[in-house]
């Protein structure tokens, strides 16, 4: 089931499945190593409208609430 | 002479390795985007003399925002002749994407993966001899706060510079590469390629992912390009039902991540403290806990530590002040440019330098651990709520050192509405400068509890004006993307090398003027000139409350904010500032300085940065806030 990173519990595993939004956002997620197919955690899920942390190959990257409800994932 | 051109992502110990060699010029600090534009230094290595460039890091190629953008325009520009691209080792599978970039623009290159000692520790193991084989380039491995590997690597740089062995790409995949050679066939036809001073290649990589800089810069003169342009990427969305910017950056992705596999090792990590650390610190009750703690313990730290020095330090200076009186007479002019002497040597040793040292000291810390991103990530939240996100609050921290930098920071913000609205909103940070004035004045005489008000009521003035800018400029921002870097040790050697060019900067250009300042108010006084300026500010002072004597500091304090506080204690002709001003006078000065019309320093890069009508708009509106608030300060306080 593909949903939004913005409704997944903290500690997922995820599958990136889609990104909405134009070229602008697409290119700077994938300059932070964020693309379609990647698989990233989840380490917490925002709290009062607040970003969310992810950790991807490695790496922590944080996105605002704007940007991660525009990632769509599966969950693992 | 031979240039080289330190290029990589943000983070990854540039600047470090550049001061290796240079001395410590660029500042260097644990998150990403600190350096906005490039130094150049000198640099002699096993006697021979070249030229190192450190340019802001870059993700990628194609560039975002301004620093980014710096860093490019450089690289295009400028004839280069080693480049070192420098790689978090601990994050190579990422800084090889922009390698794969760098491969393109075919220059003489070397690769230095640095923070190996980093990459260890997360367990990742990385056969070094395969991967020069793979990308035909040197690789270099380094750890360079400690220096280590560093003589290898310009060895090995100034090599490959003589030589001027040029860089090859690594090809995509079979029907991609097609679509880009016959790209780079049609670019050949055209003058485009000398235009910009790249390879055919790089700008049909870059003219198939939508590069905004060069399809703008060739759009209005050339549309039938632009249509060719569009028919190839076109064809690239046929091959892969994707649009042609994704299927080229996947196509890199998935390269680089096949060259990671391939030379890399990974083993278990090892178990370290501050792994669990964020648990606390990015927590959503505990992280802001943290937070408030954490400034706490810093604002004590400066206040105690300069207290201890400020006042026997003051009693050292002023104890010539009689003495001089009394062989030179009070009335005498050479006794009034002493007495002024005295006094801005006594304001910039004894009052400012105690409480900027440890200030400068513990800023350094917070900056080289890396808990700064973890503030953004924690402020993101209300910084929404002003219309603002996360990042800016990197520039918004960076203003309590010092303004200009801060302002400078902003480029790190994609869209012009967050650069400006956040330019104006820095400068009513209090700098360093404005800190030592809150400790000096207000924690001196009225106690450190009132000078914590001060700092809190601060952010909250700065929060509602984000608040108005925005409602003026609204718009929605395009959301935070930012790196949380991994937690270092700092090095005590890199944190007094960056304290110390900090006060550098402040002993050079603020005591030659502290000492000026306060001679040119000797001689005024002396010739009663100072009433006549007084007199002009007049309706400020009384509309304030203010002694009219202290008028004339606030015009010496758009030169530089420490004047305004050094020359106080001169204009009012005492010691002791407590006897010639009210604890509500005091506050109500503090406060009416902490937000009037940035300095001359800061007026000069904004008017760089957002304009000279934007730099105007920024001077009435703090001037009109500080007015405002020094008025209501006068009768409620
Ligand atoms: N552990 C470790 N830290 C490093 C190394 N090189 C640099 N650093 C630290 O990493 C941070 C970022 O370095 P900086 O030079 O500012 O990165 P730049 O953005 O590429 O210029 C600083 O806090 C450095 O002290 C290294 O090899 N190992
Ligand atoms: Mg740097």
């Amino acid at each position: 089931m593909v949903v939004s990173l913005t409704d997944i519990k903290s500690g997922s595993k995820v599958r990136v499945a889609r990104i909405r939004g134009g070229l602008g956002i697409r290119q700077r997620l994938s300059c932070l190593g964020i693309h379609p197919g990647d698989i990233m955690l989840l380490q917490k899920s925002g709290f009062m409208k607040g970003p969310v942390l992810v950790n991807i190959h490695g790496n922590q990257v944080a996105l605002g609430r704007g940007i991660a409800t525009k990632i769509l994932v599966e969950v693992e | 002479m031979m240039k080289i051109t330190l290029v990589g992502q943000p983070n990854c110990g540039k600047s470090t390795i550049f001061n290796h060699v240079a001395g410590y010029k660029a500042i260097t600090s644990n998150f990403p985007g600190k350096t906005v534009t490039y130094s150049i230094s000198k640099m002699t290595f096993q006697g021979m003399t070249s030229e190192i460039v450190d340019l802001p890091g870059s993700y990628s190629m194609t560039s975002f925002d301004l620093a980014e953008l710096e860093a490019r325009k450089y690289l295009l520009r400028e004839k280069i002749d080693v480049v070192i691209n420098v790689i978090d080792a601990s994050l190579l599978g990422r800084g090889l994407e922009l390698t794969l970039q760098l491969l393109e623009l075919n220059l003489p290159t070397v690769i230095c993966l640095n923070m190996i000692d980093e990459a260890e520790t997360k367990g990742i193991i990385i056969d070094t001899d395969k991967l020069s084989h793979l990308l035909g380039l040197p690789v270099v491995t380094t750890i360079a706060h400690k220096g280590w590997g560093l003589n290898k690597l310009f060895e090995t740089a100034f090599k490959v510079g003589q030589k001027s062995a040029k860089s090859e790409f690594l090809t995509f995949s079979k029907d991609v590469e097609q679509v880009i050679k016959d790209l780079s066939e049609y670019i050949k036809k055209t003058d485009y390629s000398e235009k910009f001073n790249v390879p055919y290649r790089f700008l049909a990589t870059k003219l198939l992912e939508n590069d905004q800089d060069f399809i703008d810069e060739i759009k209005n003169t050339d549309m039938e390009f632009i249509k060719a342009v569009q028919g190839y990427q076109h064809q690239l969305e046929q091959c892969r039902d994707r649009s042609s910017d994704e299927v080229i950056s996947s196509e890199r992705h998935h390269l680089s991540m096949q060259l990671y596999e391939s030379v890399v090792k990974l083993s278990k990590p090892r178990k370290e403290i501050r792994n669990y650390l964020d648990s606390v610190l990015m927590h959503p009750v505990f992280g802001y806990i943290s937070l408030a703690v954490i400034m706490y313990l810093f604002f004590n730290f400066v206040f105690y530590v300069g207290a201890i020095f400020e006042e026997p330090l003051l009693d050292f200076f002023y104890q010539f002040l009689p003495f001089a009186e009394e062989t030179l007479g009070a009335d005498s002019l050479l006794y009034h440019i002493v007495s002024g002497v005295v006094q801005g040597l006594a304001g910039g040793i004894a009052i400012v330098l105690p409480f900027l040292f440890p200030f400068l000291l513990g800023l350094a810390f917070l900056e080289d651990t890396g808990y700064l991103p973890r503030v953004a990530y924690l402020m993101d939240t209300f910084l929404h709520r002003i219309g603002l996100h996360g990042k800016a609050i990197i520039p918004l921290i960076l203003g309590y050192g010092c303004t200009v930098p801060a302002v400078m920071a902003t480029r790190i913000l994609e869209s012009e509405r967050d650069r400006f609205i956040t330019s104006v909103l820095t400068t009513m940070i209090p700098c360093a400068a404005r800190i030592t004035i809150i400790f000096g004045l207000v924690a001196f005489y009225l106690g450190p509890r009132a000078a914590i008000f001060v700092f809190l009521f601060n952010i909250v003035v700065v929060a509602i004006a984000g608040n108005i800018l925005s409602n003026i400029m609204p718009e929605i921002t395009p959301g935070m993307i930012l790196e949380i870097p991994a937690y270092h040790v700092p090095s005590i050697k890199i944190l007094l090398s960056k304290v110390w060019l900090r006060m550098k900067e402040f002993i050079v250009i603020a005591w030659p003027l502290l000492i000026v300042g306060s001679v040119v108010l000797s001689l005024l006084q002396h010739w009663h000139l100072e009433e006549f300026i007084n007199q002009l500010i007049s309706p400020i002072t009384l509309l304030l409350g203010l002694p009219v004597t202290v008028g004339v500091t606030l015009i010496f304090g758009v030169l530089r904010k420490e004047l305004s506080m050094v020359m106080l204690v001169q204009a009012l002709g005492v010691t002791n500032i407590s006897t010639a001003m009210s604890a509500t006078q005091i506050m109500t000065f503090t406060i009416f300085v902490l937000f009037y019309v940035p300095c001359v320093a800061t007026l000069a890069v904004l008017i760089k940065e957002i304009g000279s009508k934007r730099t105007l708009f920024a001077i009435v509106f703090t001037f009109l806030i500080a007015l405002i608030l020094a008025t209501i300060t006068r009768f409620v306080y």
